[in-house]
């Protein structure tokens, strides 16, 4: 398994935290993205305002849309960011 | 013929429905065109998006459609990166043998777009402040009528 996960962020989630990107120990491959968050979030102010609403919250490993209750597993990546508002302006 | 770009450039339409058209067999060519519209006095739209992620989740919505209607060609683009009110965002195409399939596919395209595509659009102000914009159910709701 990989020792390190990359974590990668956008939108409003990029500008809480005030990094596009970080490194991390990976967390096990049992840890799911929701408890890996709540280690994050008490790690610093800008994770915890980020992450505190779960429900706003998407994720993706390894460039696949995952449930935020999803194990992290083997993944070398793992995204959040708000739900997408690609397409037209509409 | 699927072709899928997601790129910072603009796009001529005209160019693109004109290579749809010169399909063989093509008998019916359907579009749609997404511009910045000046909401709220914006004066432009920032395009943020996932590049490691983005292609292959618009070829997945390309594909799906490819495997349930019987397009000739699918042209889809989409920009990212600093739009002002009135550029073009995003372009969806489709060729078949007639109306039905075109006009289908391409809304299929456009509303699975709006959801499946890691985009994230932030509304820029005169001033230089801006606030992302915030997902709609009601995008969920049209894209799911597909299913």
């Amino acid at each position: 398994m990989a020792d390190r996960l990359t974590l990668v962020y956008f939108a409003w989630v990029r500008d809480r935290i005030g990094a596009g990107e970080e490194r991390v120990a990976h967390p096990g491959a049992a840890c799911t993205i929701s408890a890996l968050l709540d280690q994050l979030a008490e790690g610093s102010a800008g994770h915890a305002a980020a992450f505190a609403d779960r429900a706003r919250l998407r994720a993706a490993l390894d460039q696949d849309y995952v449930p935020l209750d999803t194990p992290i597993g083997t993944a070398r990546e793992l995204a959040i960011f708000p739900p997408v508002t690609g397409g037209d302006t509409q | 013929m699927i072709r899928v770009t997601v790129q910072a450039q603009g796009f001529d339409p005209a160019a693109e429905l004109a290579a749809l058209e010169g399909l063989a067999g093509a008998g019916g060519i359907a579009s749609f065109t997404g511009i910045v519209r000046a909401d709220g006095g914006i004066s432009a739209l920032h395009l943020d998006h996932y590049p490691a992620m983005t292609l292959a989740q618009v070829e997945k919505v390309a594909a799906q459609a490819a495997a349930r209607w019987p397009l000739l060609g699918l042209t889809i683009i989409h920009r990212f990166g600093t739009l002002a009110v009135g550029e073009r965002i995003v372009f969806v195409g489709t060729a078949s043998v007639g109306r039905t399939p075109a006009l289908e596919a391409c809304a299929f395209l456009i509303d699975w777009l709006k959801v499946a595509a890691p985009f994230w659009k932030r509304e820029v102000h005169a001033d230089g402040s801006g606030d992302w914009v915030e997902a709609k159910a009601a995008d969920d709701a049209q894209a799911a009528r597909w299913s």
